[in-house]
Order: structure tokens, then sequence, then C-alpha cells
């Protein structure tokens, strides 16, 4: 229960150290590379299945009752609402959440944290915030990349494998999806990018006792940050759905 | 000259662990003080409540008049900037050259130029012995050049305050008798402050002005060098002495309080004096001015051997 409160006080305090001078622009830049050089790639492999499963299980599902021309619409919606930010940040938290954790542990078992503060260098100002960022800001980046892919693959399987009618796949995209849709979506993996940097730089600073510990935090990291994004995605969508009634047909 | 650090009645716990209490001491400004005490007695656990680290339950430490266990942050961390702090395994950013590592709190906390950061960083780093070494990342380096490191790092903002968490660790006697004398000699030149905690003999007996010993959680006695020095506290002389026999065990939990044991004082060492060359000592001075005030609460071992060597009229 401590641990969730000083998580959440961790989380204030990188927001109050956002304002703060001198930004650290190198150290910024350095993460931002580093976060979206190792989750491009897997972010890319992970969203053309994804969106070939939901083209496909739609496809079988609407040409029993004989909607296959509405098969775009639903799963360009199921895409970029759902599906791309989920990717994006699990992706995120994996490969480059698991990296900032393991790094900032190893550098609290070393010492390298206290000498920072002993220094009279805020740790949270200098290394928490850079990567904090780094993350929310690749996790937007990077979920308009895999919308555009995850569709593209919903495209191919429906159109190619199931023989769909590509002129109606394409026709439909805007008969359930929205602009709002699009906007929720970047706003929930900003959301869940912060989180996973957070939760991230929250486990590395506390390992519990030696290199064994820095292992631990990174798994617990990884799942924590699972965890809260179902919980998170679950709020957020059933706030959106009161306050952006879904589009009638 | 340094700045004085005084501590009242303090006392830390991790979750029921108690690890020490009822803490009271005054590091005298300018001078060199040890704190000794056997492995697994809290002595890292005390310097890093000195510096703010750690968050002592009760009691209070004074530096500057402020009061580091119930300060504000921003008053904290401008208290942290007297403190330079050698860590136990130099604690330096492994991602930097040694050269960065040194230049680190320049850097972030004053607007020199980089000719300026040179020439500083290549002073120190010409005190500590490390030339040479500027381009190597902390990982290249053995343990002792990584303490050394650390040391360079810990004085080139000029602070007034030194901590050393066990500068002899990983060391082997002759760099340790090196350390020792450089820190004698940092003191000579610029009356700095300087707490080591440790729980090497040698260094205990040739380096301090001051010596104190942590045991069983508690603080056993803080004075100057002569009370524990000819002290007949079965603990203190096994622990100078180095020996089994007496109270200190095998590990904590084997460690006695009480018990009769055949008490075998060491004698006294001379205590080390700056490298030739350099300016006496001031703290000497003022040490001595002190020590007479107390003369007559001292132990009767204790008075003798201040007074024959001071030759103080008696």
């Amino acid at each position: 229960m401590t641990a969730v409160g000083q998580m959440f006080a961790l989380g204030l305090e990188v927001l109050r150290q956002l304002l703060r001078r001198p930004f650290q622009y190198r150290e910024l830049l350095g993460q931002f590379w580093f976060v979206a050089s190792v989750s491009i790639l897997p972010s890319m492999l992970v969203s053309i299945p994804f969106g070939a499963v939901i083209g496909l299980e739609l496809g079988s599902l609407t040409a029993q009752i004989g909607a296959e021309s509405f098969d775009g619409a639903a799963s360009v919606l199921a895409i970029i609402q759902q599906a791309s930010p989920i990717v994006t940040t699990l992706i995120i938290a994996g490969a480059g959440g698991s990296a900032i954790c393991a790094d900032l542990g190893s550098r609290t078992i070393r010492e390298e944290i206290d000498a920072m503060e002993v220094l009279g260098v805020s740790p949270v100002h200098r290394l928490v915030v850079p990567r904090v960022l780094a993350a929310t800001s690749v996790a937007v980046l990077l979920n308009g990349m895999v919308s555009v892919v995850g569709v593209a693959g919903g495209y191919f399987f429906n159109v190619i494998m199931q023989g769909g009618t590509p002129g109606a796949y394409v026709a439909s995209f805007a008969a359930l999806a929205q602009l709002p849709d699009l906007w929720v979506s970047e706003l929930k993996a900003m959301i869940f990018g912060f989180l996973a940097g957070v939760v991230a730089s929250y486990r590395g600073l506390h390992p519990r006792g030696g290199p064994k510990g820095v292992g631990d935090a990174v798994n617990q990291s990884v799942v924590i940050t699972f965890l809260l994004l179902f919980l998170v995605n679950a709020v957020i969508t059933a706030v959106y759905l009161r306050i952006v009634p879904p589009k009638g047909m | 000259m340094g700045v004085q650090i005084e501590v009242h009645g303090l006392a830390k716990s991790f979750g029921r662990q108690n690890i020490w209490q009822d803490v009271s001491l005054t590091v005298p400004a300018g001078e060199l003080s040890v704190l000794l005490g056997p492995s697994g007695t809290g002595k890292s656990v005390f310097l890093k409540c000195l510096v703010g680290l750690l968050r002592p339950e009760r009691g209070r430490i004074m530096v500057n008049g402020v009061d580091l266990c119930r300060c504000t942050e921003s008053e904290r961390y401008e208290l942290r900037k007297l403190f330079g702090v050698l860590f136990q395994d130099g604690a330096l950013f492994g991602s930097m050259t040694v050269y960065d590592n040194i230049a680190f709190p320049l850097r972030e906390h004053t607007r020199k130029t980089e000719a300026e950061i040179r020439r500083l960083v290549n002073d120190k780093m010409e005190l500590v012995g490390l030339v040479g070494a500027e381009r190597k990342l902390p990982g290249e380096l053995s343990g002792g050049m990584r303490k050394r490191a650390g040391l360079a790092r810990a004085l080139v903002l000029d602070p007034e305050i030194i901590l050393c968490d066990e500068p002899d660790s990983g060391l082997d006697p002759v760099r340790t008798a090196y350390l020792s004398q450089l820190l004698v000699d940092l003191n000579a030149q610029v009356d700095v402050t300087i707490l080591i905690v440790t729980h090497n003999i040698s260094v205990a007996r040739t380096v301090p002005d001051n010596l104190g010993m942590l045991y069983r959680r508690r603080l056993v006695g803080f004075g100057p060098r002569e009370i524990l020095l000819t002290s007949e506290e079965p603990v203190v002389a096994q622990f100078l002495g180095g020996h089994r026999h007496g109270p200190i065990g095998m590990s904590e939990e084997t460690d006695a309080a009480e018990g009769t044991w055949p008490s075998t004082v060491p004698e006294i060492v001379p205590q080390l004096t700056p490298s030739p060359g350099l300016p006496a000592r001031q703290a000497i001075q003022r040490r001595q001015e002190r020590v007479r005030v107390m003369l007559p609460t001292l132990s009767p071992a204790a008075r003798e051997h201040v007074l024959a060597n001071w030759g103080v009229p008696r």
C-alpha cells in the first residue's frame, strides 16, 4: 500500500520537476532514441497479427449476417481505439521500461543515486524526468504508426485472404469511427506511456537488496505496468463512451 | 575552517530492527574524527543519516544551525553542498569517464568555463594520483583507483565537511596508509572537518584527533583519541587489539554485553603528521585548548598520556 502511495508521489514529483530548469535535453534525446529504437520493430510486428486477428474474426462474423461492407468500419474502430495504444505500451513497457528499470536499479545498488543526491543533484530531475518523458512521447508517436500498420494488416487479411471488397473496406472507414476516436487513442497512449515510465523508474529506484533485487524489480515493473494498463484502459474507455456517444449508422 | 556537526539522541530502525539509538556526539570543526565499529553496527547508516539520505526516527543533527532531520527539501539540498562524501565503492557514475565524473559537481553547481573546470579537475586528479586515467570508465579501474576518483569528486567543490565510508575497504595496508596520509594532508591544507567511518584499526590509531565507537546499538564513547585508545573497556580494548578475547563475537547475535576479560590495552601510536612542506595543522591547537578544559574529567591513563605528550604543566 505504501508502494502505491510512493509511486503516486513519484508521478506527481515528475510532473513538478518537469517544469524545472535546466531541462536535461541531452539525457532526453538519448533516452528517446533508445526507447524508440527498441520498440519500433517489435510493435510493428505485433500490430500486424493484431489487425489480422480482428479482421479475420470480424470477417467471418459479418459474412454470416451479410454485413461484409462494414468490415472496415469495425476493424478500424477496434484497432485505433483499443488495440493500438495497448500494443504500443505493452512493447514500451516490455522493451523500454524494463531497460529503464534495470538501468536505474543497478545505479541504485551501486550507490550512484545516493551519490548524486549527496552532490546536490535531484535524481528525479536528472534521470527520471527525461526517461518518463521519453516513454510518453515515444508512446504517442508510436501509437500513430501502430494504428496505420494495424489497419493495413487488417486490410490485407480481409481483402486478400478473405476476398473482401477493397472499395467497401476503405469506404466504410468513417462509418463507425470518428475523429475523437483518434484523439482518445493518442490520449491513452500518452497516459500509458507516462505510467510505464513512472512504474519502471519507481521500481528501479527501490530494488530490494542486491543484484537479485534488480532482476525482481524489472520483472515486477513490467507486470505492474501491464496490470495498470488494462485497469486504466477500462476506466478511460468507459468514461470516453459516456462523453462521446458512438456514431449511429 | 570546516563546520561542526552536532548529533543529539539519534535513533534509527529499519522496520522493527533497531540499528542504534541514543547516539549523541559532536564532530568538532576542522578536526579529524573516526567512528569505529564492528561490521554490521550501522556505521554506514549513521553516515547516510548525516547527509540526509536516511531519516532517523528521533534526534537532531545540527549543521550550520539547521536541523538536517527536520528541514525542507531545498534546505537539505543547500546543506549538502557543504558535504563531500566518499562512498564505499567510490559510487562513480558508470556511464561517465573519470574526468566527467569529477567534473560533474562543477558542471551542475557552478558557471565555470570548461577551461576552469579542466584546471580544477586536473588539480584534484593530481592530488589523488590519478593522472592519466581521465578517459577511463569506472568499470575499467581497480578498486583503489575508483576510491581515489570518488575522493577527487567529493573534493572538487571544496567542501567544509568530508565524510568517508570505509576508505580502507578493498585496499592493501600500504595504499590505506597513503590514503590516511592524504586525508591528514588535506586537513592541514584546508582545515576541513573530516569524519571517517571504518573498522580498520591502524586508521583508527594513527589518523584521528577524535575517536568514537559503535557497539551493540549504542555509542560506546566519542571524544579525544586518548580516551578510547587508553580505555580499559573490554569492547574497545578487544577491538583496538584486534583479537578474539573479549565480548565481540563472530556475528552481531553472539556479541555479549557483560562479562570479564583480561584487559590488554594496546599502547598509543603517535598520530600522523602532515607531509613535509605542508603547514602545521591548525586543528592541533584548537584541540589542545578543548582537551585542556576537559582534562579533569578524563580517566587517569588518558590524562597521563595527554600530559606526557604535550608537556602541559602539571
